[in-house]
């Protein structure tokens, strides 16, 4: 039988399929992991196991809709949304100053829709800046004259970005959501400039100035008057020595890793998640992960996030259009950030500084806009060669 | 296409490289965070779950059984018995009601006191300790969902209140509190086990997760000196002079005089081991009295009092007995002979104390034997005089007077002695006959062993050995040893003259048919002087000959007749009439 992939590529559903099985199993995955980590918990405090299991499926519920439902969507629809995506990202940020601001361990990171759900600003922002983005380059580019190249063309892209990262972290004390927005914002513009120049000089002075942070808090100079952000960094360290506050969280992630072995103790049978381990369906998911399903399943885990970085960045080459591949590289952007930071995370690799995993944490409103923008991908996947 | 300039078809394609760059780095980071996983998953897997683990489990300890003490016989004076520990565990009782009913009506409780616990809501709820295997075992066959039936083991002495001083008892963490039961404490003591449960982090048993257990290590079996029959014959007869004598207390001790082993030592009253925090009836009417300023008695104090040793916790001042060191020491520095005469006039004067003998009428013209079998106190001041005070306390040194005997048990007193420098003829003259300072019974009898058995001190005991579950000993107990400390002449010549006294002279009470004894009686009067409270003693050894084992019976301030000739002669007589053929028998040396 003869190959005739070109023909397939063009018919009109070529959607890729494997990134959508990909991200159904971890979503679906990702249901049972919340079930298993918090079933326990929400047992004995809300006397209802399946609380947290029912609110995220809910959300994964209107998730996969929106999926379908953008995926519908032809992405050039997006395009004119440039500024108004700014813009929204930027008033919702706002509302969290008004009434509506919903605050939870002490952090204001929610609006009220007031139809009984609440949305996460910093979970819209990050979409609203990779349409933004997109667009914007896409736009500086028609105009020619390689103003990309300029530091000039440089600053008018990434000034709102940045902007939008310190709301964030300003109005809502959300460090993390700031870096993957910045994250995120680099990555677009790294691929969309062809020099490597600037890019360079980033990623040198940032790394210097990271281990410049780290040698500080690591040397005697640092005790005492040290900040909440230093302590991390020392708890991160040495998280033994801390294993009654600041590391308290990564420690139990440790231990649950640990436990788990080459095997892990099998499903459901997580000792850490029985309150030992703070909010274990949330940020420290995977580390539960790592205790019932072990190496085995934390690798096969990280590799579908593989497989889904990889179809992302198949559709990104594909596509002739500079949008859509704008588009799909900040979605896997997005998820890479998202993923290798919350690994990293809980593995103790870097401080610990609250970041989900995508598809597979609990938390409504990221669950809703990651499947969005698989729909984005999707759609551009459709228009490839 | 949409690509309208060079530069932007140019840029498109370093823009497919780039993105191609920026997965491959996203890829390889994700494999640099699989490798860190598989570092702490694989080769920190170990240290986590041994801390997750700690973190994880509560521990309910189980105790060891603890070694038993078993006697020269092979008879088991400390044992262990199995009891039971009975607690229900709320969230598992299905029918209260009947629990309630079976466990009160089992158990002997009121109904009110177990509904009280049944139905309180806790994770386990103790209803009742020790309580016997029998009932145990029928409440566990029961099978009543929600009750557990836990085994643990109790110290149980066999023979309740026998040599009570000596082996002592265990407190409610099975440890030891007095008697040998301390000291030798780190061979009995066996190793706590452990049962582990998974809990959550609220302490929270979890349900059929199952649990560990760290199986106890049994203590280990001391074996000691003691000899039944001769601690039981003993006690009896210090039982009997203590009642007919109205006695406050009697203690009597049967020792190896040439490597130490005590056979027996009795000091009643005694107690009961099995329940050794119930005053016995003497202490029991002393905690109703009060005092001058209307205050009764701690029972603390009491129970202390009650559980004193006499033989080693107590000093006294030994009196006559006590002039068998004169003798010794005399005879070794060789101020005196046995044949060296002297004359008993009634008293004699020291300095410008007269010193009375027992005998106001004196004894007239005698030698030193005589002197020895009269007790005549004026022949021992003046072998006391002749020695000085210098030297005679170099002999009280040297004969091991002034430090502890070492005896295996907890809290043995010390000796109480004047300083040298302040030791005129007057405290010379009454150190020579036993008064004006205190050493304990056991003190005395080792010394005196050691002058009797060729100048061996030795270091009295109990401890034997320690053997395993298996049989197998695993420590055997050496004991210091000071040779010569008196020539073997002035042991026979002391042998002859202790012989002497028993044979013809004050101690022939104690005499005993067919046997060799030496001994020396002491009737000593306590302070304050001139109260009428008098200590009765009687030391004997057998054979006179070749001594093998020497007894010592104090009786503490006996009503009527208090000579120590008259009263303490005759027990030891008695004991010597029975454990001497038994000796023979069993072929001790």
């Amino acid at each position: 039988m003869a190959r005739r992939p070109q023909k397939f590529r063009n018919g009109r559903h070529n959607m890729d399929y494997v990134l959508l099985v990909v991200v159904l199993f971890l979503v679906c995955f990702g249901l049972l992991m919340i079930y298993s980590a918090s079933s326990y918990e929400a047992g004995v405090d809300m006397e209802d196991p399946a609380y947290y299991l029912r609110k995220q499926a809910l959300a994964t519920a209107l998730g996969i809709v929106a999926l379908f439902f953008v995926s519908k969507i032809p992405y050039k629809f997006w395009q004119r949304f440039d500024f108004i995506a700014l813009a929204v990202s930027i008033i919702l940020i706002f509302l969290l100053l008004t009434p509506l601001g919903v605050t939870r361990n002490g952090a204001t990171r929610w609006i009220d829709l007031k139809i009984g759900l609440t949305l996460q600003p910093a979970e819209v922002a990050k979409i609203g800046i990779i349409i933004y983005l997109a667009s914007m380059i896409q736009r500086i580019e028609e105009l020619g004259k390689n103003i990309l190249r300029t530091p000039k063309g440089l600053a008018i892209l990434m000034t709102p970005p940045v902007v939008v990262a310190g709301l964030i972290y300003i109005i809502s004390s959300n460090l993390s959501s700031a870096i993957i927005i910045v994250g995120i914002a680099v990555a677009m513009l790294f691929v969309a400039v062809p020099d490597y120049k600037w890019f360079i000089i980033i990623g040198v002075v940032g790394l210097a100035a990271v281990a410049a942070i780290v040698f500080y808090a690591a040397g005697p100079g640092a005790t005492g008057e040290g900040s909440f952000r230093l302590g991390r960094v020392r708890a991160w360290l040495d998280p033994e020595s801390y294993s009654t506050d600041k590391a308290f969280q990564t420690l139990q992630a440790l231990y649950a890793i640990g436990s788990g072995g080459l095997w892990g103790k099998g499903l459901g049978q997580s000792m850490q998640k029985r309150k030992f381990l703070p909010e274990a369906q949330n940020d420290m998911i995977f580390s539960i992960i790592c205790e019932e399903l072990g190496l085995f399943g934390a690798v096969t885990i990280i590799l579908l996030f593989v497989v889904l970085i990889w179809s992302c960045m198949i559709v990104a080459n594909k596509t002739t259009d500079r949008f859509g591949s704008l588009l799909v590289v900040g979605v896997m952007a997005h998820y890479a950030i998202q993923v290798i930071l919350n690994i990293a995370v809980v593995t103790n690799t870097i401080p610990n500084t609250g970041i989900t995993l995508p598809f597979i944490s609990y938390g409504g409103t990221s669950s809703l806009f990651l499947l969005a923008e698989i729909g984005i991908v999707l759609n551009v996947s459709k228009k490839c060669k | 296409m949409t690509v309208k300039n060079n530069a932007a078809k140019r840029n498109m394609t370093t823009q497919k490289k780039k993105t191609f760059f920026l997965c491959i780095m996203s890829i390889l980071m994700m494999i640099l965070l699989m490798v860190r996983l598989g570092y702490l998953m694989i080769f920190c897997s170990a240290h986590y779950m041994e801390m997750a683990q700690i973190l994880h489990e509560r521990e309910r300890d189980i105790k060891a059984a603890r070694g038993r003490i078993i006697d020269a016989t092979g008879t088991v004076l400390a044992d262990n018995k199995t009891v039971c520990t009975i607690s229900v565990i709320h969230s598992q009782i299905k029918d209260p009601e009947h629990v309630i009913a079976v466990l009160s009506q089992e158990l002997a409780l009121s109904e009110e006191y177990v509904r009280k616990r049944v139905e309180k809501i806790s994770s386990r709820e103790r209803i009742k300790s020790n309580v016997d295997k029998e009932t145990g075992d029928k409440i566990r066959n029961l099978d009543l969902a929600g009750v557990k039936v836990d085994e643990d083991y109790k110290r149980y002495y066999p023979y309740s209140e026998l040599a009570s001083k000596v082996l002592g008892f265990t407190g409610g963490d099975n440890q030891g509190i007095i008697g040998l039961e301390v000291s030798y404490e780190e061979y009995l003591t066996g190793k706590k086990g452990q049962i582990l449960t998974l809990t959550d982090a609220r302490g929270i048993e979890l349900e059929g997760m199952g649990e560990r257990r760290e199986e106890p290590q049994a203590g280990n079996d001391l074996y000691v000196s003691l000899d039944i029959n001769i601690q039981k014959y003993a006690t009896q007869l210090a039982k009997q002079a203590y009642k007919t004598k109205q006695a406050a207390g009697v203690s009597i001790i049967v020792m190896n005089v040439n490597n130490g082993e005590i056979l027996a030592m009795v000091d009643v009253p005694e107690f009961n081991l099995n329940e050794p925090f119930v005053l016995i009836d003497e202490f029991a009417a002393l905690a109703e009295q009060t005092d001058e300023n209307g205050k009764k008695r701690e029972t603390q104090d009491l129970l202390n009092n009650m559980w004193r040793n006499g033989c080693i916790n107590d000093t006294y001042e030994p009196g006559s007995t006590f002039k068998i060191i004169t003798a010794a020491a005399g005879l070794e520095a060789g101020v005196v002979t046995p044949q060296d005469n002297f004359s008993c006039p009634g008293f004699i004067t020291v300095d410008d104390r007269r010193i009375h003998c027992h005998k106001r009428a004196g004894h007239g013209a005698e030698d030193f034997v005589h002197g020895v079998m009269n007790s005549c106190n004026p022949v021992f001041i003046t072998v006391g005089l002749r020695l000085g005070a210098e030297k005679y306390y170099h002999y009280f040194t040297q004969f091991g007077l002034k430090n502890k005997t070492g005896v295996d048990l907890p809290g043995e007193a010390g000796t109480i002695m004047h300083k040298l420098e302040n030791i005129g003829n007057v405290e010379l003259a009454t150190i020579s006959f036993g008064q004006s300072f205190q050493i304990t019974p056991l003190r005395l009898m080792t010394t005196v062993s050691g002058l009797i058995n060729g100048g061996k001190l030795i270091t009295p005991h109990f401890g034997v050995c320690v053997m395993n579950e298996e049989q197998n000993q695993i420590h055997e107990f050496d004991y210091p040893e000071t040779e010569g400390i008196v020539s073997s002449d002035t042991t026979e010549k002391l042998r002859y003259m202790l012989e002497q006294v028993v044979e013809n002279g004050g101690g022939k009470n104690g005499y005993v048919e067919g046997f060799r004894i030496g001994g020396k009686t002491a009737t000593s009067q306590t302070l304050p002087r001139g109260s009428g409270r008098y200590i009765a003693s009687f030391l004997g050894f057998a054979p006179a000959d070749n001594p093998k084992v020497m007894a010592l019976a104090i009786i503490d301030t006996p009503q009527g007749m208090y000579y120590g000739g008259q009263i303490a002669a005759p027990v030891v007589r008695q004991l010597f009439e029975n454990i001497l053929p038994y000796l023979e028998e069993i072929g001790y040396q």
